[in-house]
């Protein structure tokens, strides 16, 4: 095992009873802060086959509905057992095109997981790991099969983005024989995946690697297209000679809330941040010349994934306090109980029930402080949950040498109002049907750029649903039926 | 090469040298040749390590597939973009981004060129004269060495005015002298439009001077930026008030409402890191990868 690692340890839980899961090894938190490796280290066979015992292989197995794509997770989890590991990796991925990073980034505890029998008594089956596992290991071990080619239908897709919505979709459809194109506007694929979570969560190599197997199915993939800039919609449909477009353009619009000073340098949004230090890889600056504002005290708006990412990504880059200022209290915070578990270790603090008033800055416009009003909890909201009210006159002010606005995203408008004839919602995002059907005849959309922000295996079941509809469409427009 | 597009090579066709540390580039894009307007521009990328920087489109040939930008060497993405050499290829081209120039006749249009600003200036002069607008041009340089296009833009004008900081083309001075005296000429029609592109202490100059006669004032900002799309807001300005994203909303916006102080500010964000960037392309070898 890897010397950075720690010795197996687990959080400790009060349900773990008599069968506990087999706990993942990870990289201590002294050591993690100063990398950017990946915080779990992943099972051994050994282990992911103690693991994969523990699943009871039930007849009617609930943590199926769980899971948004319906992984066949008994299934794959006897193949473990008995050492097939390859046949494991093979197997989700008739219903998951993305196993590697589903198994690191789902909220396995509110889906597959959370619906698990063992979850009754004690823990639940680790599924997420042990999908992890078969991914890593068929891949790292050069496995990786190509599933045999279908006929081409000669039928050409146009998919919108590369994200995982849009992947899953060029995924199903390049294994039924039609022709698919990716238009992505960044100059790598992936989307969120790639700009926005971060390598010590999923390592990039990985999202390349699973876009390479799409590759390889023949996918092909246009980088620096910005649709509705140098190509629209309509002419994907009227002039390029695409019998169907896929929109899968995420959420990517960042939210600023609009207080006094936020204009300052060293305010940044989330996704600016991270795009920074992801997709540009500022961490490695001046190695890459992109660069980005270190502080040595660092301030995070928000209480989400995005927020912890950011915070722990801030440790990283050197930070040696790291505020997460969050408007509600503890019970509220939005992000993963992992996520919040792993900031803490890492040494974040929480500032709970305050919220930002104005950011001050030094003569040469960069942030120095912020004023922040402390909260108390009223009435519940419309979400159900207690809404933070401003507790009269109780003002404090934090230093800080770097601001992170991590409140939200939404849609951005570069595509759809280029766009005929496609309805948008009251909040911009596509009007669309569980099939991913828009307004417009011979257009789909899926995952963020519908629903808002959500999840990765989200967006993957809209594209996958999207994907089966489109096929449907494909095949009765010439009357070929499959 | 980007894992690369078929349709869009983004090869240097031509490269030429117009001035100390400014380069003309002819730049294969079929694509965005065939969509760009005046006002619009481009995102680029030299090399795999590189920073997404912005650069106006200068020209564009439908016939031809090419674009035309001109780039100043102020650090190290410049600088890397400017050693590449004709036939080989940018990492990432994306493009058309913003929006066009509203372009419509107004009478009498006064563009003001600074520096580079020349280069995004020319073809929205060129479309105003098309469009029957009288075009007037001031062109300002810091010295004659650093002129250029003086031709291409004298060619879409009906008058051209040249000026220099120390004397040595044209008229000595700043821009804003020639233009407040334009602003109380007669020009047979009145003056519908002021147009200022250049560095960003220019055009705040510019706009101040036209504020008092209320004409019509357009910038073309310039911040930081990353994707270009509107997905970070890196390059947000505040324009009457409001906090806009210079790529998306604009980068034209009304002259008299912009915070010229932010976006100067803003502008500065990374000086220090930009300095550190740069020594290791030059003078020092380059690092090792
Ligand atoms: C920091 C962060 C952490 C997260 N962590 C998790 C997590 O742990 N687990 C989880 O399940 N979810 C997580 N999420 C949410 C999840 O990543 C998203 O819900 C998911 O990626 C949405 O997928 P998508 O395919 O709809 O869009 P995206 O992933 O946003 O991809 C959209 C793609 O479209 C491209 N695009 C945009 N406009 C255009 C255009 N006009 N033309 C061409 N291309 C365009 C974009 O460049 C992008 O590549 C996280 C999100 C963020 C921001
Ligand atoms: C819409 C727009 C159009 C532009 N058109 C042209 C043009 O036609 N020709 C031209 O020579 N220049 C143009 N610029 C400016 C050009 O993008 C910058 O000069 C260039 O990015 C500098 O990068 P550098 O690494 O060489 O210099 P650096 O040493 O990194 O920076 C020097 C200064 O350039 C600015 N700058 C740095 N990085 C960026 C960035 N990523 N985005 C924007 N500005 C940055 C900053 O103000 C910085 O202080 C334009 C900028 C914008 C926003
Ligand atoms: S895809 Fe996600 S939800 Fe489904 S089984 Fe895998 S980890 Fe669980
Ligand atoms: S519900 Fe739990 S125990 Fe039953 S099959 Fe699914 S993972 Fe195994
Ligand atoms: S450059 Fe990112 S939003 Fe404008």
């Amino acid at each position: 095992m890897n010397e950075k690692s720690s010795t197996p340890r687990e959080r400790p839980s009060k349900k773990s009873g008599r069968n506990p899961r087999v706990p993942m090894p990870e990289q201590r938190p002294e050591v993690r802060i100063a990398n950017f490796d990946e915080v779990p280290l992943g099972y051994t066979p050994e282990q992911a086959r103690a693991e994969a015992a523990r699943c009871l292989q039930c007849k009617k197995p609930s943590c199926l509905e769980g899971c948004p794509v319906n992984v066949d997770i008994p299934g794959f989890i006897a193949l473990i057992v008995e050492g097939k590991f390859a046949e494991a990796a093979r197997k989700i991925k008739e219903d998951n095109c993305l196993p590697a990073i589903c198994g690191r980034v789902c909220p396995q505890e509110t889906q597959c997981e959370a619906a698990c029998v063992l979850a009754k008594k004690g823990e639940p089956g680790a599924v997420g790991r042990l999908e992890r596992f078969a991914a890593d290991y068929e891949r790292e071990q050069g496995l990786i099969e190509l599933p045999e080619k279908v006929p081409p239908t000669g039928k050409k897709v146009a998919v919108v983005g590369s994200g995982p919505a849009g992947l899953t979709v060029a995924g199903e459809l390049i294994l039924r024989g039609h022709e698919v194109t990716i238009f992505e506007a960044f100059h790598k694929p992936g989307g969120v995946l790639m700009y926005g979570i971060p390598e010590f969560r999923l390592p990039k190599r990985i999202v390349e690697e699973e876009v390479d197997y799409l590759r390889r199915l023949g996918v092909k993939i246009e980088f620096n297209q910005a649709i509705g800039t140098s190509l629209t919609v309509d002419e994907l449909l009227d002039e390029e000679g695409f019998d169907a477009v896929f929109i899968g353009v995420g959420a990517g619009l960042p939210y600023f809330m609009g207080v006094p000073g936020e204009n300052l340098g060293g305010v940044y949004s989330a996704s600016e941040y991270l795009t920074r230090s992801n997709l540009m890889k500022a961490f490695d600056f001046p190695q890459y010349d992109t660069p980005i504002v270190r502080g040595r005290t660092v301030c995070v708006i928000g209480g989400g994934n995005v927020a912890m990412d950011s915070a722990r990504t801030a440790r990283r880059l050197g930070a040696e306090k790291v505020y997460i200022v969050y408007r509600r209290s503890r019970a509220e915070l939005p992000a993963r109980v992992e996520e919040v578990h792993h900031a803490e270790e890492e040494g974040i603090v929480f500032k709970l029930l305050c919220a930002p008033i104005e950011y001050l800055g030094d003569p040469r416009g960069m942030v120095r402080q912020i004023r922040c009003q402390a909260m108390e909890l009223g009435e519940p909201d419309a979400s159900g949950r207690r809404r933070p009210v401003p507790k009269p006159g109780a003002e404090f002010t934090l230093d800080t040498g770097l601001v992170i606005v991590a409140i939200g995203s939404g849609a951005n408008p570069l595509l759809t109002r280029q766009t005929k004839q496609l309805e948008l919602n009251r909040r911009g995002y596509i009007a669309a049907d569980e099939t991913g059907r828009t307004s417009r005849r011979g257009v789909w959309a899926g995952g963020d750029i519908v629903t808002g922000s959500a999840t990765v295996i989200l967006a993957m079941g809209a594209g996958k649903a999207a994907a089966r509809n489109i096929h449907q469409y494909l095949c009765e427009k010439d009357g070929t039926v499959r | 090469m980007s894992e690369g597009s078929k349709d869009q090579m983004s090869t240097i066709r031509e490269k030429l040298l117009l001035a100390p540390n400014i380069y003309e580039m002819v730049i294969e894009a079929p694509r965005i040749a065939a969509k760009a307007r005046p006002g619009q521009f481009i995102v680029v990328m030299a090399d795999e390590w590189g920073e997404r920087i912005p650069l106006t489109i200068a020209d564009f040939d439908p016939r031809q597939g090419t674009l035309t930008v001109v780039l100043m060497v102020v650090g190290t993405s410049s600088l890397k973009l400017s050693r590449l050499e004709v036939g080989e290829s940018l990492y990432a081209l994306i493009g058309p981004l913003g929006h066009a120039s509203e372009v419509e006749p107004v009478g009498t249009v006064v563009m003001v060129a600074g520096g580079v600003g020349t280069a995004p200036a020319y073809p929205i002069a060129r479309a105003f004269h098309q469009s029957g607008s009288r075009v007037v041009t001031v062109q300002g340089a810091r010295s004659k060495e650093l002129l250029f296009w003086t031709d291409r833009l004298a060619s879409v004008s009906d008058e051209h005015v040249v000026t220099t900081d120390d004397g040595s083309a044209g008229r000595k001075g700043l821009v804003t002298e020639p233009l407040v005296e334009l602003l109380q000429r007669d020009h047979g029609t009145p003056i519908g439009r002021v147009y200022a592109i250049g560095p960003a202490v220019m055009m705040k100059f510019c706009a101040q001077a036209t504020r008092s006669f209320g004409v019509k004032t357009i910038v073309s900002l310039n911040p930081i930026m990353i994707d270009g799309t509107g997905m970070c807001g890196g390059c947000r300005v505040e324009v009457d008030g409001q906090t806009r994203f210079t790529c998306v909303d604009g980068p034209e916006f009304d002259g008299h409402l912009v915070d010229w102080e932010l976006l100067l500010s803003r502008q500065k964000i990374y000086h220090e890191q930009e300095a550190c960037s740069l020594k290791q392309w030059t003078g020092e070898p380059e690092p090792a990868r």
